[in-house]
Order: structure tokens, then sequence, then C-alpha cells
């Protein structure tokens, strides 16, 4: 807890440094979304300026262009199932590594906390050959499983340093009443890891669900997530920006809305997320 | 009765582990091998399954002709410099300001925070627009020279416009894990240096930056492998231009590979890019792990 201090004079002023710095921070939003109500001309006149009328015209039109609501359904579907995937197989897989520390799972963890340090770039190339091998490509349980592959080091290692503290005893009595490792695990264990469940299901929803060079690689057309149909509109439209910036805002939205609704537990999952990293 | 045992552990070990460990494999370990392979060859990419070898052609072909890789190192490594510099000095200002008994620092977390958790394709779009439009606007508005500036269009804007979007990007996941690191550092220790008259300058020197280095260590390793592996940002922004001033070696790759078709070349590049960022990485863990210091 924090001792009480007195609200000085010093504090006031760095109070008042600290909205105006919230405020650089938020003027780019500023711009985004008063100029996705402008019409063009207007925007070209002058970009800072409130519209003259606030308008939803561009925002029908951008949803039609980008296609929104296909495009939003991809990501979550892309995201979800990702993310679902992860959380169960790295936890089951760090359960494992905690619980039986033979040679073998000794040599595996270490090897998934090295592959944290290989760059995607570096990947990409080779990745787009077994995708095509195994026909992971185009389809969406091959980029739910590139997802698996590229992020369970992390999550692995994120429910590893927690299962480590969760105390034996406990399983050891459910296995005395009869229970299987496998309920031991579903039922018991499971459940007591929610805190850093939490961490690993908000850092890879914020990354794949803003991811572009996976995708474009691996699902590309058939399955055209936010970030790909952004890029795609920007290769038709540069100069449109009344259309852009309102494609722009649209995209930007459903995940801005995820952080504010969940913002006390983004942040705490990011802070243990980190200081365990 | 052992064996039964002996064999219920294997089933479980392959339950548990069993497909962690075959994705893992396929998607990240197996790419990753066969990349040390392709770095020999003339692998084309329309014809994948006849990868010529060539031996050191494509090695020899980058360190000698390939000035675009070399210049979108050197690019790279100086925006790493930069934005790393620049990113954690601004996170660590931010976080000792929420840190002091502000009425609004939850909501003044949350507004820092904010701009990460939006992709930075998105974010590069939104700022190419500022760029364009908006800095144009106050410019002629306001006649400050720096507005007035062709961003984006010449290499010095183009590479300065990028540090801006990483530092607005990153800087409030930074500054969270700075504030965590600060508010651990020991109340008694402060008032002890306060007591023996430290100033502020000197107590923050003294106590509280060597109190928080495994946060400075956490911070510097994430903007650094993430600057060095600066791609999005990248692609929205600048697209590599004006010419190639901008381009990092992540879109070099990318483009050998998937614009020119070079894949055994893109990949001798990826494998020359795993080891610079292993060695940059692992140094600059190495030397401030040397700093970290108990309480």
């Amino acid at each position: 807890m924090e001792e009480k201090k007195r609200y000085t004079g010093g504090v006031l002023v760095l109070e008042i440094i600290g909205i105006l710095v919230a405020l650089l921070f938020l003027s780019p939003f500023y711009f985004l979304i008063v100029n996705s109500f402008k019409k063009l001309a207007e925007i070209l006149l002058n970009a800072a300026k409130l519209p003259e009328v606030f308008s939803f015209s561009n925002f029908k039109r951008a949803w039609i262009a980008i296609d929104f609501p296909t495009v939003l359904m991809h990501s979550v579907v892309v995201t979800g199932l990702s993310v679902l995937a992860l959380v169960i197989v790295s936890s089951m897989t760090a359960y494992r590594l905690v619980r039986r520390p033979t040679l073998f799972n000794k040599i595996l963890f270490n090897v998934l906390v090295a592959a944290m340090i290989i760059p995607f770039q570096s990947v990409m190339l080779p990745l787009m050959r077994i995708t095509a091998l195994f026909e992971l490509r185009g389809n969406l349980h091959g980029i739910v499983i590139c997802y698996l592959g590229f992020g369970l080091p992390l999550s692995m290692f994120l429910y590893h340093g927690f299962i480590k503290s969760v105390p034996y005893e406990i399983e050891e009595a459910a296995v005395v009443d009869g229970a299987s490792p496998y309920g031991v695990f579903l039922r018991i264990v499971f459940p007591l890891l929610k805190p850093i469940t939490m961490t690993v299901i908000i850092l890879n929803v914020l990354w794949i669900w803003n991811d572009y060079l996976l995708p474009v690689l691996v699902i590309n057309d058939s399955f055209t997530t936010i970030p790909l149909a952004v890029q795609k509109f920007f290769g038709q439209y540069l100069r449109k920006w009344d259309l852009a910036m309102a494609a722009l805002t649209l995209s930007t939205i459903p995940v801005v809305a995820f952080f504010l609704l969940l913002q006390k537990h983004i942040i705490a999952g990011i802070t243990a997320g980190s200081v365990k990293g | 009765m052992l064996k039964r045992k002996q064999l219920s552990e294997w089933i479980q070990q392959t339950v548990f582990v069993g497909p962690g460990l075959l994705f893992f494999t396929l998607i990240v370990i197996l790419p990753f091998f066969m990349g040390f392979y392709y770095t020999f060859t003339s692998w084309d990419g329309m014809d994948m399954d006849h990868a010529k070898w060539v031996g050191l052609d494509n090695l020899k072909r980058i360190f000698t002709e390939d000035d675009r890789f070399w210049s979108a190192f050197w690019f790279t490594s100086k925006f790493t410099v930069a934005a790393v510099a620049v990113t954690n000095l601004v996170s660590f200002v931010l976080a000792m300001l929420l840190t002091q008994n502000l009425k609004l620092k939850g909501v003044l977390r949350t507004i820092f925070f904010l701009p990460n958790v939006i992709g930075g394709l998105l974010l590069g779009y939104i700022w190419y627009f500022i760029f364009v439009r908006g800095f144009s606007t106050i410019g002629e508005a306001t006649g400050i020279g720096f507005f007035n500036l062709q961003w984006l269009g010449t290499p010095a804007t183009g590479f300065w416009g990028i540090v801006i979007v990483f530092v607005w990007q990153t800087a409030g996941y930074m500054m969270l894990i700075y504030i965590a690191a600060i508010l651990n550092v020991p109340k008694e220790l402060m008032e002890a240096a306060r007591i023996d008259g430290a100033g502020a300058w000197r107590i923050l020197r003294s106590v509280t930056l060597p109190l928080i280095m495994p946060a400075i260590t956490i911070c510097l390793f994430l903007t650094t492998s993430n600057a060095f592996k600066m791609f999005d940002l990248n692609l929205s922004l600048t697209g590599g231009g004006p010419g190639n001033a901008t381009e990092s070696i992540a879109l070099n790759i990318y483009r050998e590979g998937l614009v020119n078709g070079r894949y055994g070349l893109g990949t001798a590049k990826a494998m020359i890019f795993f080891f610079g960022v292993a060695l940059i990485t692992l140094t600059q863990v190495w030397v401030t792990k040397k700093k970290e210091v108990e309480a």
C-alpha cells in the first residue's frame, strides 16, 4: 500500500504535464476520427478542423469496400481458435514438463525457450514449403497450426513458471482419491492456472489479431483478416482519404473496444507476462 | 505391474507433450533447419522441389554484390539504436511521472498504453495520413518548420517518421514494466538516501536505476529485438522508400523471396539475419545482466 502523500503544487505541475503528454498521445486518434466523417475536399483543405457536418456516408462505403463483416468474422475465428488451441496445448505441455523433469523433457524445455529468439522472417520462406507440402495453406486449420507452433514457446514458458508454484500435494491427494492423471489436470490443476491463463489469452489475442505477415503468407485471399483487408485497401485507394480514414476507424474499433473493456486484466496480464518473460 | 505403469507413463507423455512437440517441430524447427540447407541452393519458389545445390554462391553474392541488403542492414541498425534509446527514455520518464502521487494516473496509464493494442500496419497507415496531410495542415496554420518538412518523402524524414511511430506504439508497454519495477524499490532505501542528504537526481542515479536493472534488461531486450525485426511499420509508412533508403532487413528478405522469387537467396539472408538478431540480443542481455544488483 502506498503511503499517503500531500497533493502539493509540484504534483499539480506534474499532473498538468501528464495531461498534456496524454493529449499528444491521443492526437493521432483525433485526426483519424474527425477525418473519417469529412468529405475528401474538406480533408484536403484542412485536416485538423472538426467536420462541418458529421456524415456516416464514408463509413457506409468503407463497410462495403473492405467487406467489414466478413473480415471481422475471419479475424475473430482465426484469433479465437488459435488462442484456444494455444491455451490447451501449452498448458498441457508445460504441466508435463514441470511434473516429469526427465532428461528429454528438460532438453525440450530448453529448446523451446531458445527458439523464442528465432525471428519469424528467418523461417518464413522454408515455412511456405512446409505449409504447401502438408496442405496447411489456404485453410483455417493450417493457420491455427502455424500460430500454435510459433506461440507455443512463450505460452508454455509462462505456464511453466506458474505451475512450478502450484503445490504438488493437492494433486497427490486427488490421485489417492482415485482420479486419473488426465482428470487431475483437467479438474484440479487447470482451474488453478486461471490467472496465468488470462495473461496467455491476452498476449496471444493482441499478437494474433494484429498479425499481418503470417496470414498473408498462409491464408491470404481465402481467409482475409482485418490487417490483410486494410493492406489490400490501401493498395487500391491510397489517396482516397475519406474512405481510407473511415476504413481505418472501423478496423481499429474492435481491438480498442476489447482493450477498454478488459483494461484492468490486460494491464495486469501484460505486466505479469513481461516480468516473467 | 511395472510394465503397466511404464506404458501409462508413455501414454501420458504422448498425450500431454505430443501435440505441442509435433506442431512446434513442424512449424519452427523443421523450417529453421531447412533454412540452413536452402541457403546453399538456388531454390526459386516456383519450382519448390528442385532446389539446386549452388554451394556458397548465395553468400558470395550477398557479401560482394548485394549493396541493397547491406544498406538495409545499416538502416536497420541505425533505426534500432535510435528507436531503443528514444523509446526507453520516453517510457522511463512516463513511468517516473505515473509513480508520483497523480490523481489521474490510472487514466493516463491507459492512454499511454492504448496505441500498443493496435497493430503496426494500422498504426502505420493512420500515421501515414498524419505525416502527409495532418502535418502540412498544422504547418500551414502555425508556420512551424518541423511540420513543413517533406515528411516520409526524404530518407531522413522517413527514418525519423518510423522512429516516431515506433516510440508511440511501444513506449506504453515498456512504461508498464518500468512502473512495476519502480514500485518495487523499497521505500526505506529512498528514505535513507534522502536523510543522508541525497537529492532527487542522486537518488535516481544511485538507488532507483541500479535496483530496476532487471526491468531495464527486459525493456532493452524487447525494444532491441522488436526494432531489429521491424516490418509492419516499414511496409505501411514508407514501403522502404524513397528509393530503398528506409528498407529494413525484414522487408528486404520478404521482397527477395516473395517479390523477386529468389527463395534460396532470401533464405541465405534470413540466416544471416538470424545470427545478427541472436548476437545483438544475447550481447545486450549479457551486458545489462552484469549490472543487476540485489537490494
